[in-house]
């Protein structure tokens, strides 16, 4: 490690962790903002809600059954279901876009690449909004199928699962991009001309080749799109209806509207469990260093 | 070239198309002379005048760039220092301090807002423009330290050898040597903690009090009593701003040291 080098060179040094107090203050703010609310959150979780909405500090795992309702066992479904597709649509359409960038000419490939990222590093709230008014009653994608000739009349797609959908995907196709990138660069060119050389189909390249050799990538990408997606609440409270919730609007459902803390802790805290899961299978998967803060 | 390429190449098409499309229609409609229409009336710049006259929205603008001042000043510090802190620990602790580093980026933003909201109710300390600053150094304590520690790694161990070599002590070094070589990186980070804290919504919404209204709640309450074309000179703004910050950063973060 280099720095060790350094302190043995320094006398003044020679206790090596002098300089670990510097972490202190950041840990100690991360401890006190980060962690221990999350604790309060675990904690409320398993309390129960007074008569006026406060806190009773009663032990009780009734939120959490409480969940097993119908009602929010279909809003965490269905943010599941979104989330899924979601991931679907994004490799669809990430893959190819990783592979080109991956196959152009090398001092490109970094302007391309920042292309795919510039648009993430946007206002999230305000690319929501250019859905909305795309996809209004009047809005531009209804008229040019209407000019088109595609439909006779105004379809509804504001507020709809449909909506959701395309705004998550729209929203976190960048995290898809970056990992398949990483892992089309890596994959030897010339395993691929062989493949074509022996005759192969292209499906057969495809799901053979490809697809096996990239497979870090396309996990990790998978799962760096469907943890934004699964938690996400601005693109289903702007795009989505009433009965297109998912569980980013329950807890804060629970919280501002009902005002039922202990339920929307444990809502957190279900929400917290399928990430933790997510990030869990990505560290396992995808080798380190292909997340997304190496774009960032 | 394959066969395939043709396909592949205008499914990327489409990509780029889906990431532009909606950003550049909105940046479009932004100068549309239309009131609420999608067709063309001509181009004006009257919405954006408009803007200029808004009471509430200069307050909130104010708001947000007080904000991501003061918590891009205690991130950068904090998270600077935890970056400088953490090269000197064994590696075993370090490969823990960066793993639970990354779970403040990870987990839901709207779990985050709600938390450092409870913690605010327990404690009395009534939501307002502090509570929105020490919410926004938490998530962007995290990027600054990533940012600098990827630098800090890519540093030639051999330069601060040299200048120990020299007669340089420990302070020295830092000064003459590490900081120097560290300026991009730190000046990446606060373009990049900036940038996030004025665009961020969520950890706000939850942790904000009266008078505490930023530039996205704004925007938020504005979308939400309806679509106006104000918004949408508001948002075209927004979007080249960030942009901006952004590619500023980026740039920074590429230069070669």
């Amino acid at each position: 490690m280099p720095s060790d080098d350094v302190a043995h060179t320094i006398p003044a040094a020679q206790d090596s962790c002098r300089s670990c107090w510097l972490a202190a203050p950041g840990l100690l703010w991360m401890i006190l903002f980060f962690l221990v609310p999350l604790l309060l959150v675990l904690a409320i979780s398993f309390a129960s809600r007074g008569t006026y909405g406060g806190i009773v500090w009663e032990f009780t795992w009734a939120n959490y059954l409480d969940l097993l309702h119908p009602l929010y066992g279909k809003i965490l479904a269905q943010s599941l279901w979104y989330a899924t597709l979601t991931t679907a649509i994004c490799f669809l359409l990430g893959f190819p876009l990783a592979y080109v960038i991956a196959r152009s000419p090398a001092r490109w490939q970094p302007v391309l690449l920042l292309l795919v990222m510039l648009p993430f590093w946007t206002n999230f709230l305000v690319r929501t909004y250019a859905w909305m008014i795309l996809l209004r009653h009047d809005g531009l994608v209804n008229h040019l199928l209407l000019a088109l000739g595609l439909i006779t009349k105004p379809l509804e797609l504001l507020y709809t699962p449909t909506a959701v959908v395309i705004g998550l995907a729209y929203g976190y196709l960048p995290f898809m991009v970056l990992p398949l990138y990483v892992a089309v660069e890596r994959l030897d060119p010339v395993l691929v001309e062989a493949a074509w050389d022996l005759y192969a189909s292209r499906w057969a390249v495809l799901t053979r080749v490809v697809v096996p050799l990239t497979m870090p990538g396309i996990v990790g990408g998978c799962i760096l799109v469907f943890i934004p997606s699964i938690g996400s609440f601005i693109t289903p409270d702007l795009l989505g209806g009433a009965r297109s919730m998912m569980i980013g609007n329950l807890i804060q459902h629970e919280y501002l509207v009902v005002r039922d803390w202990p339920l929307g802790s444990a809502v957190s805290f279900v929400l917290m469990g399928i990430v933790m899961a997510a990030v869990v299978l990505y560290y396992r998967q995808a080798s380190p260093g292909d997340g997304p803060l190496e774009g960032r | 070239m394959k066969p395939r390429s043709v396909g592949l190449h205008a499914v990327s098409l489409l990509a780029m198309l889906f990431l532009y499309g909606p950003i550049i229609v909105l940046v479009l409609y932004s100068f549309n002379a239309a009131h609420l229409s999608m067709t063309w009336r001509g181009a004006t710049l009257k919405w954006y005048a408009a803007l200029w006259h808004d009471e509430a929205l200069l307050a909130a603008t104010a708001n947000s760039l007080f904000i991501a001042l003061v918590s891009t000043i205690g991130a950068t510090g904090l998270g600077g220092l935890l970056a400088l802190g953490m090269e000197q620990m064994p590696h075993r602790r370090q490969q823990v301090l960066e793993g639970s580093l990354v779970l403040p980026l990870v987990i839901p933003e709207v779990m985050m807002g709600v938390a450092l909201m409870l913690l605010f109710v327990t404690v009395h300390v009534p939501l307002g423009l502090t509570t929105v600053i020490l919410g926004h150094i938490v998530f962007n304590i995290p990027l600054v330290t990533i940012m600098i520690r990827t630098r800090l790694r890519k540093l030639d161990p051999m330069l601060r050898e040299a200048a120990a070599d020299l007669g340089a002590d420990s302070w020295q070094v830092f000064r003459y040597v590490t900081l120097p070589l560290l300026r991009p990186a730190i000046w990446g980070a606060v373009l990049v903690a900036f940038t996030v804290s004025l665009d961020d919504f969520l950890v706000t919404f939850f942790t904000a009090g009266p008078g505490a209204t930023t530039l996205p709640l704004k925007v938020y309450s504005m979308i939400k009593s309806g679509v106006t074309p104000e918004i949408n000179a508001l948002s075209a703004l927004l979007l080249v701003v960030s942009m901006m910050g952004v590619a500023a950063a980026l740039s920074l973060q590429r230069r070669e040291v």
